[in-house]
């Protein structure tokens, strides 16, 4: 068991300060402005949870809860499996370890609105390599016009963009499992499929977790890249919850709706990671922190 | 291990689909605007270094990829180092608030920092920090430090802590152990650690660009300047998107044998 | 239960060792019998565990062969070998129970239920582990691990040799002896070969029949503790093994006596005729054989106190001899720190090597 000693707040206090400093200010003026109708320069009128309620009220806000929930599921579902597979077959070392890193990394590097429009170009039928390949094969594909073609196109370059960070993220898990596990495992007889269910799988828990929790929030938060891929379309159908708040916010100018909407925003993203992480804690060994 | 017939052919798979869209940029960099909206080539038909040579040219450009690399290298070390005492200390130890402190660092990185625009520009205007590489590398703090720490720990509690205990028997000093045994151990994640802060906060454009204005100004100013009159400028988004891949590929290249397998596990 | 030949066995990682730097093994022959318990002792990076896994087949040599019962074993991967390694940290399957910890070799073996429990049970009971057999195995603590390692590889009946690599190196002091113990009774009941790699001289000389000495790949000396200590043969042996280890002091050889610092110290018949021809060597000799007086004697060496400590059952006193230091444990001390005494050196007991090697 851990020791108890409070002393360790030391340890954490640089980290306590410069998170604070840039996080406490920030949510208190969003607080501040969330319950307040602010008509002008200096003049507000005090509404309490007016604006919360008619956020919650808005019927162009559950479609894009709904789309984004949707959208997030299957980001997880696709990249988390994907990522470790990936990883599984990288090699643990040597020249070709280090150039296939750097390859997997490079989707990570570039801008976000760079990433949507090379997209844009990407994925159109007439002058995107991705667009006429499809419309060779056979499908009739137009990420503009067809919904689910937008969904898609979407979806996989999300999965392009950011599979790589799940990627490194178990990559470094798994070297950092000691040589002396896969060596029992042999003296034990296991298969390969022993050795990945009871020794890299469980060993992967806190890496995973991360990836999963790490995907979930900047997933359910993501506004560039599909903005500037299909412009939230067609029609609203790939407007998620960042895009519908920015308009809002931006269209209307109303910080007090803005400002309730975010802080909605952040208690459910904050809810979900809440029930992930506690869940996550269960499965899994029982000696968890 | 899976079989090497499997993984090899899998990987290659992965890196070509995955490389498509970078050739792609490439493609699209060396091109005019016109023959990128015109028509499907698979490699540029009038190739032309105009889009590169724009960007050399602009000496804003060239000035925001060093601002940002300042900015970045300075958000990367500071983060990473007051991470890991942080993350020990969550690691090893329980204390009042542990569990609650912990989850509440990653409730940093829950909301979209367009959120903190308004608010940011309030603080470092007032602090006096605006247009400074250290205002930006603090204010991409909020979400890099609780990734780093979260990171770190997951890293630090797959050692055993019997290793800190052997060690202390051993006769090693705190700092001693924390060095020499403790760090080689959780290297991987390190190594990880670094090139996400490095990686996030360089990807980051909007804080950037709201708390700069002059002698900080970072990439982040080309990257959306791009569209002019004549609508997108396809070619030199690409080039430059081309051009910002080069520090983070770096970045990977020095931590690789951090990630990578260097050496077994130390004993103690 | 399995004899162990090592024939000609060498390992070094270059295709073409030439000098022994090269080797992280040099080459070796050695049997070790059936049944026995066997500690390889050596500082860090001496070899010992490569040594280790090139036994158990984690690691195949470069050079030479390795049997088991006369069977050539060299290109056999580990789970054909019938061995059991334990490592430096418990190695236990995180997810599991302790049962099916120990289970897990014999499933995989495609044993039967019903024998799987039977044998699981005997296994658990020699090793104290009855009542966790339910619990999960990531919550017990790290001693209690070890045995589930050590466990897994006694429940194959057809284990032959349990192989450790410095196992008690993450208990706590106080349970490392009965960890000790209980491997002593394991031992004598399941009569296997047992090899034990550990930098502790303790460890290895309390637990071991016979002591398998190495130093940068080389084995110097293999015998039971007494001859360690008695005859070591190589001037590592006498420096590791004993607190404090054995005096090396460089002497020179003339005119049939050995001359430390200028004292002149009898040399015995055998030991003349051994250290002819050689101008430069090392005089070797325990702390606890240094007699010490107050005059001078024959072949007694002239050396000033420096310090004197009481340790209840003995003095421990250092003492300056030109310019080298020289150890002694002895009984009574009547001298103090300053004082000039005579150190005897009982020639039956003085050891000379040559380059390091152990001539008289």
């Amino acid at each position: 068991m851990k020791p108890y000693n409070n002393r360790a707040w030391f340890l954490i206090l640089p980290v306590i300060l410069a998170v604070a400093f840039s996080a406490i200010l920030p949510l208190m003026t969003i607080v501040n402005y969330s319950v307040q109708d602010i008509l002008g320069p200096g003049q507000s009128v005090f509404v309490g949870t007016e604006w919360f309620q008619m956020v919650m009220r808005d019927s162009e806000l559950h479609g894009a809860l709904l789309r984004q929930i949707l959208f997030s599921l299957s980001v997880l579902a696709i990249e988390i499996p994907l990522g470790i597979l990936i990883a599984l077959t990288l090699p643990a070392q040597g020249w070709r370890a280090s150039l296939a890193l750097v390859l997997i990394a490079l989707p990570l590097l570039i801008p976000w609105n760079v990433v949507g429009t090379i997209w844009q170009i990407f994925g159109r039928g007439d002058i995107g390599l991705l667009g006429y390949t499809i419309n060779q094969i056979g499908f009739s594909y137009n990420y503009s016009a067809n919904p689910i073609d937008a969904w898609v196109t979407v979806l996989a370059m999300d999965v392009w963009h950011w599979t790589p960070l799940v990627v490194l993220l178990c990559y470094a898990g798994l070297r950092a499992i000691p040589d002396a596990y896969y060596q029992a495992a042999k003296i034990d007889g296991a298969s390969r499929w022993a050795v990945f269910r009871f020794i890299q799988l469980p060993k992967l828990r806190n890496v995973l977790m991360i990836a999963v929790l790490l995907r979930f929030m900047d997933s359910f938060m993501i506004y560039t890249e599909p903005f500037v891929l299909t412009g939230g379309g067609p029609g609203s159908t790939t407007t998620f919850l960042s895009q519908y708040l920015t308009t809002k916010a931006v269209g209307q100018f109303d910080l007090g709706p803005a400002a309730a909407f975010s802080l909605i925003y952040f208690l459910i993203i904050l809810l979900f990671c809440f029930v992930l992480y506690n869940w996550m804690q269960r499965v899994g060994t029982g000696d968890a922190k | 291990m899976m079989s090497k017939h499997i993984t090899r052919p899998l990987l290659a798979l992965y890196l070509l689909l995955s490389l498509l869209p970078i050739y792609w940029m490439l493609n699209m960099s060396l091109k005019t605007n016109a023959e990128i909206v015109g028509t499907l080539t698979l490699w540029p038909q009038n190739l032309t270094f105009d889009n590169f040579r724009t960007i050399f040219t602009d000496p804003s450009w060239y000035d925001g990829y060093i601002n940002s690399i300042i900015y970045v290298l300075i958000n990367m070390v500071l983060s990473v180092a007051i991470a890991l005492p942080a993350a020990y200390a969550f690691s090893r130890y329980r204390f009042l608030g542990d569990k609650h402190l912990f989850f509440w660092l990653l409730t940093n990185r829950m909301t979209p920092p367009a959120v903190f625009l308004l608010p940011f520009f309030q603080l470092y205007s007032t602090v006096g920090l605006m247009d400074t590489h250290v205002a930006v590398a603090l204010a991409h703090m909020v979400f890099n430090v609780p990734l780093a720490v979260w990171i770190l720990e997951g890293f630090m509690s797959g050692v055993p802590k019997e290793i800190d205990e052997t060690a202390y028997i051993d006769g090693y000093s705190f700092p001693a152990f924390f060095v020499k045994i403790f760090l080689p151990m959780i290297k991987a994640g390190v190594g990880v650690t670094m090139f996400f802060c490095f990686m996030f906060s360089w990807v980051e454009l909007l804080l950037a660009r709201t708390l700069t204005s002059v002698n900080a100004k970072p990439i982040a100013a080309t990257m959306t300047r791009t569209v002019s009159a004549a609508g997108m400028d396809w070619g030199v988004l690409a080039a430059a998107g081309v051009l910002t891949i080069v520090p983070g590929a770096l970045v990977i290249w020095f931590v690789r044998h951090y990630i990578a397998k260097g050496f077994a596990m130390g004993r103690v | 239960m399995a004899r162990i030949e090592l024939v000609e066995l060498a390992h070094a990682y270059k295709p073409n060792p030439t000098q022994p730097g090269d080797y992280a093994l040099r080459p070796m022959t050695m049997t070790w019998d059936d049944g026995g318990a066997y500690a390889l002792l050596g500082p860090s990076g001496c070899g010992k565990t490569t040594l280790l896994n090139i036994i158990s087949g984690l690691v195949r040599p470069s050079h030479g062969r390795v049997l088991f019962d006369g069977k050539d074993v060299t290109a056999l991967p580990p789970e054909q070998r019938n061995i059991a390694q334990v490592f430096q940290f418990p190695v236990i399957y995180d997810t599991m129970t302790v049962f099916d910890n120990l289970a897990f070799p014999l499933r995989n073996r495609g044993w039967g239920a019903a024998e799987v429990g039977r044998r699981v049970s005997q296994v658990a009971e020699m090793l104290d582990l009855t009542s966790d057999l339910k619990h999960r195995a990531s919550g017990l603590s790290a001693d209690a691990k070890q045995k589930i390692s050590l466990g897994r590889g006694l429940v194959r009946p057809d284990v032959a040799a349990v192989l450790f690599d410095e196992p008690l190196t993450v208990i706590d002091p106080h349970l490392k002896w009965l960890l000790r113990r209980k491997l002593k009774e394991i031992h004598h009941e399941l009569k296997l070969s047992l090899i034990y790699v550990t930098h502790d001289q303790v460890e290895a000389l309390t637990f071991a029949d016979k002591v398998v000495v190495m130093t940068q790949g080389e084995v110097v000396q293999a015998g039971s503790a007494q001859e360690l200590f008695e005859e070591p043969a190589h001037t590592f042996v006498g420096y590791f093994i004993g607190n404090p280890g054995m005096n090396l002091l460089p002497c020179t050889v003339r005119d049939g006596a050995a001359y430390v610092e200028g004292n002149g110290i009898a040399l015995s018949d055998k030991a003349r005729a051994a250290l002819k021809g050689a101008a430069q060597a090392t005089l070797g000799i325990r702390p606890e054989f240094v007699e010490c007086a107050s005059a001078p004697g024959q072949g007694a060496a002239q050396a000033t106190v420096s310090t004197v400590r009481d340790l209840g059952t003995h003095f421990l006193a250092e003492f300056q001899v030109g310019a080298r230091s020289v150890a002694a444990k002895l009984r009574t001390m009547h001298a103090v720190p300053g004082e000039t005494v005579w150190l005897r050196l009982p020639p039956e007991r003085t050891l000379y090597y040559v380059n390091d090697k152990r001539v008289a």
